[in-house]
């Protein structure tokens, strides 16, 4: 008897019980009675079976939520670009996205045009980046500083528009692939299966985070950023170079999304279609309280695991918007985010 | 500097600034009414365009405009005006009862979306239009049994009083909404709910303390913005006769912004100046597209340079010019070009080229400059 | 009854006291001001009793009726007005505009009678600008009429702001610094006229203020506050001589 039929048996038997307790009619039926001796070893089975279910579930489970994690680690990594640049300059960059894909196309170049070895291009790659972003900053956003918001959020937009346009000029619309050291091979605890390139997202983003951290803790540069982002004006009293920290912040922001494109190009396939998963952090931004940049990583982790997980236990369609719906909930239940600070405008 | 002279109270804001406006105004009413005998098909159906977009410029304008509410996801809006259009069609609802309805159907859906914008400000609205829009084109997608999915919707084309109303009948109609809801965004603006949406615009905490109550007015800014929008998504799915998913997704909204980004956000002229710009950039690009290649093959010539060289520039020009992306590379450099240089928009141009004009020998450039912008922080 | 009381107001901010424990009543009629060291809670007091802010216990009473939960802009609908100290005008807006803000609650008409103009909309819009007209009239004001207030000094948008908030039509003006940033001249003006609120529109005045020659020369009684809580109350003179309010300014 398959297991199939063994459930409907059980639960023909518990519906019959049912009716009659329900109708008094305790007659027990010569049927009642052997579906009844079948049912105790039946129990035994269904509870073997279920704890077998059960230890699948979890596996599954935990699988979805590493896929997650790295995902989200992707989210993070951009969300955390963005982050950068709002506490600096209170501009949000909507070409974050592209910015990222830019990074991953250039590898593409470097790594399977040139021959080069992963790790020198991926260096090569965010110095490019790097400057850059710094000539974005200068050509597109330092003109309009000061401007309103939306002014300069649709500036970016364009910024954005325009960077595909060049990506798919330069290298076309196909599909790209790069080899990396992670791309293939697996890494297994016990039952979990673990690929590298998830492992290596997680890890690489643990100690982008920790350097930056270093970098605005202890380095005479990122105090000044800090300053910079507190009070503008003051900094630019205390002799900071106001429009140099700009730049720079850009440039950090750049080479950030790049990290995040290179990381992610043995996941996905690098495409011009890329730049959207920028769209995707900005959930990741917005619950992390877009000032935050733990807030941005646990936004962006947040995410990721709630895409993953609704991807694999919800129906069809709503991986695709369980993050704006996430949003959403979260912005009616806290309108600064999870780690905003909501604070009232001084008159 | 020039004071208009006042007789009474009640012209603080009339309908037409002067005599010689309402008379510029009356001959382009006149020269849209004679349109369809004017005009070949193609340009009627690109003024019909331009008069949808136009719409939606005036309803961003009421929004963004005016009451300074930030949207990125009005596309949504578009998707459920001609998405109710679809269905009330189908179900056999006369047009004059739809085409209003779609609006009120599509405002209330605003003012479900304006609900959430009561308590956000600035980036975290516009995001949150945002999430509004991809989840209203996801739900598009997914509920078959409405809107048959990605396959879309056909439209049969709409009747008025049993009549089939052509192309040119349709131009008229679309004429008529537009100057309607030209009329009712003016009427707004020089009233009390107008002035409330410039106070919240300016300074919320003042507007507060003058009386008004914030909350109501930004919904009514929604609602108001989402009904319009979903008029125009009526005329829209008409226009096109078919609907899906993929033709209100984040460009759409992209380009409903950029028209008022570079019509100007300041007045409705600019809403119109935006709406003419969009659409008439697509045929211009097209042009370009196709004369191109022969003039630079023509420059190559007359500089007499080497044919390898000419054939590697030949090549590098089709490329580029062939390229998909190749609207969009040249729409994000204009709004950038716009933002940086030309703040006002098209409607500024026009205001300082007017203004050139009236004080002809004395105009000087610098007199025309906007002022300056300085940093404002939006961080409390 | 009294006019206006408040009853052992307190705002808590985290750990710190702004407002502590502050009672104090007003008399139909009479210029009120509230001075203090800076930090001393002044505008944190105007901004509880606006209900900018939200008070952590006590009771504002105005006219018999409890107005301490009422949102801000129903406390501008009981015609109580204010200014700012740091003006917040609609500064793309110019005068006119701004002042007919300031009528917001004089006007019934609902969002789709706007739309269509009908003719108690237009009505409206003529008594609003007749009322806007006056008190531009009384503030001579009538020469900045359409201009963008972006584009006007600071002296004369200190002025508009009295002037939007008078067109709220208030029983109970709130003045927050009404002479920060005027030079001599233009603060002498600014007394002339709130003398001439005071006495011709009758309009109850609460002003805070640190140019002492104003407030003597304007206020009926004052009240100095520091770090929160109440110094002394009572006539310009008396306050000014209270050996607690010399030592709190002179800091000795």
């Amino acid at each position: 008897m398959s297991v199939g039929v063994r459930e409907s048996c059980g639960k023909a038997l518990c519906e019959t019980i049912e009716r009659s307790i329900t109708t008094h009619a305790m007659v027990a039926t010569p049927e009642l009675i052997s579906c009844l001796t079948n049912s105790v070893d039946l129990s035994h089975i269904e509870k073997n079976q279920a704890q077998r279910a059960a230890g699948m579930e979890m596996l599954d489970f935990t699988q979805q939520l590493i896929s997650g994690v790295a995902l989200g680690c992707v989210y993070g990594l951009i969300a955390l670009g963005f982050v950068l640049i709002y506490k600096a300059t209170e501009v949000v960059n909507f070409a974050q996205g592209e910015i990222m894909m830019l990074g991953a196309f250039m590898s593409v170049t470097f790594i399977a045009t040139l021959g080069l070895n992963y790790w020198l291009s991926f260096l090569l790659c965010v110095i490019a980046m790097a400057i850059l972003g710094a000539v974005m900053e200068r050509v597109v956003l330092r003109p309009i500083l000061g401007y309103p918001q939306f002014s300069i959020v649709m500036a970016t937009i364009g910024l954005g528009l325009v960077i595909r346009a060049l990506v798919g000029i330069i290298w076309g619309t196909d599909d790209l692939r790069i080899e990396t050291p992670f791309t293939d091979g697996v890494f297994t605890v016990g039952k979990l299966v673990i690929a590298w390139d998830a492992l290596s997202i997680i890890v690489a983003t643990v100690l982008l985070c920790g350097a930056l951290y270093a970098f605005f803790r202890f380095t005479k540069v990122g105090i000044a950023m800090q300053a910079t982002s507190q009070n503008m004006l003051a900094a630019y009293y205390m002799g900071i170079p106001v429009k140099r920290m700009f730049s720079l912040i850009w440039s950090l922001s750049a080479m950030v999304a790049c990290a995040a494109g290179i990381l992610l190009a043995p996941i996905t396939l690098i495409h011009a279609n890329l730049g959207f998963l920028g769209i995707k952090a900005f959930p990741a931004a917005v619950l992390g309280g877009f000032g935050s940049i733990p807030g941005a990583v646990a936004g962006g982790i947040t995410i990721g695991i709630v895409e993953s997980l609704s991807g694999f236990y919800l129906p069809e369609g709503f991986k695709d918007v369980a993050a704006y719906i996430v949003l959403l909930a979260v912005l009616l239940w806290k309108p600064q985010g999870l780690f905003g600070l909501n604070a009232v405008k001084k008159v | 500097m020039v004071h208009r002279v006042r007789t009474d109270y009640g012209d603080s804001d009339p309908l037409f600034p002067s005599k010689a406006a309402a008379f510029w105004y009356a001959v382009l009413m006149a020269g849209l009414l004679a349109a369809p005998y004017l005009l070949e098909s193609y340009y009627l159906s690109q003024l019909v365009f331009i008069m949808i977009y136009a719409i939606v410029g005036v309803a961003l304008n009421i929004l963004s405009g005016q009451a300074g509410q930030v949207s990125i996801g009005h596309a949504a809006f578009l998707a459920i005006g001609a998405y109710f259009t679809a269905v009330a069609q189908k179900y056999g609802v006369p047009l004059v009862l739809y085409l209003p309805l779609a609006g009120v159907f599509t405002g209330i859906a605003g003012y479900l979306v304006g609900l959430p914008a009561l308590r956000l400000h600035g980036i975290y609205l516009a995001i949150a239009t945002l999430a509004f829009a991809f989840i209203v084109e996801e739900i598009i997608a997914r509920w078959e049994s409405v809107t048959h999915g990605n396959e879309g919707l056909m439209l049969p084309p709409p009747s008025l009083f049993g009549w089939k109303l052509g192309s040119e009948s349709f131009y008229y109609l679309c004429l008529l909404v537009t100057v309607l809801v030209i009329l009712a965004a003016i009427n707004i603006i020089r009233s009390s709910t107008g002035r409330s949406f410039m106070a919240i615009r300016d300074s919320e905490t003042a507007a507060r303390s003058m009386g008004i109550d914030t909350a109501r007015y930004k919904t009514t800014a929604f609602a108001l913005s989402a009904g319009i929008t979903g008029i125009a998504g009526a005329l829209y799915a008409h226009k096109m006769s078919f609907i899906s998913p993929e033709m209100f997704s984040l460009a759409v909204s992209i380009d409903f912004v950029m028209i008022i980004i570079i019509g100007g956000m300041v007045s409705l002229r600019g809403a119109v100046f935006g709406a003419i710009f969009m659409i008439m950039a697509d045929p211009l690009l097209i042009i370009l597209k196709d004369r191109i290649p022969s003039l630079t093959e023509a420059l190559t010539h007359a500089l007499f340079l080497p044919d390898a060289a000419t054939q590697a520039i030949q090549a590098g020009v089709l490329r580029v010019v062939n390229a998909p992306g190749l609207k969009s590379l040249i729409f994000g450099i204009i709004i950038i070009v716009f933002i940086i240089y030309e703040p006002m928009g098209l409607d500024g141009r026009w205001l300082r080229v007017k203004a050139y004009f009236k004080q002809f020998p004395l105009a000087r450039q610098r007199s025309a400059r906007p002022p300056r912008m300085f940093l404002k922080s939006e961080r409390r | 009854m009294t006019f206006f009381d408040v009853k052992n107001l307190t705002v808590k901010f985290g750990g710190l006291t702004a407002v502590d424990d502050v009672s104090f009543g007003l008399n139909e009629g009479e210029v009120f001001t509230i001075i203090g060291p800076n930090g001393a809670g002044k505008t944190t007091l105007f901004n509880l009793i606006s209900r900018l802010y939200t008070p952590s216990a006590g009771q504002i009473i105005f006219r018999g009726e409890d107005v301490t939960r009422l949102s801000a802009q129903q406390i501008a609908g009981r015609g109580i007005a204010r200014t700012f100290q740091n003006i917040e005008l609609f500064e793309s807006a110019s005068t006119l505009q701004n002042l007919l803000v300031g009528r917001h609650r004089h006007s019934t008409t609902r969002p789709w009678q706007d739309i269509l103009r009908t003719k108690k909309v237009r009505e409206e819009e003529v008594a609003h600008r007749r009322a806007a007209e006056e008190v531009m009239d009384v503030l001579r004001l009538q020469r900045y009429r359409d201009t963008t207030i972006g584009a006007l000094p600071y002296g004369v948008r200190k002025v508009i702001e009295v002037a939007r908030a008078l067109c709220v039509g208030p029983t109970l003006l709130l003045l927050d610094e009404p002479s920060s940033g005027l030079n001599v001249e233009e603060t002498n003006a600014m007394a002339e006229w709130i003398l001439e609120i005071n006495r011709r529109l009758r309009v109850t005045v609460l002003m805070v203020e640190h140019d002492m020659s104003l407030v003597s020369r304007v206020s009926d009684r004052v009240l100095a506050l520091n770090y929160g809580k109440m110094m002394a109350i009572g006539t310009s003179a008396e306050v000014q001589g209270h050996p607690d309010v010399i030592a709190a300014y002179l800091g000795a």
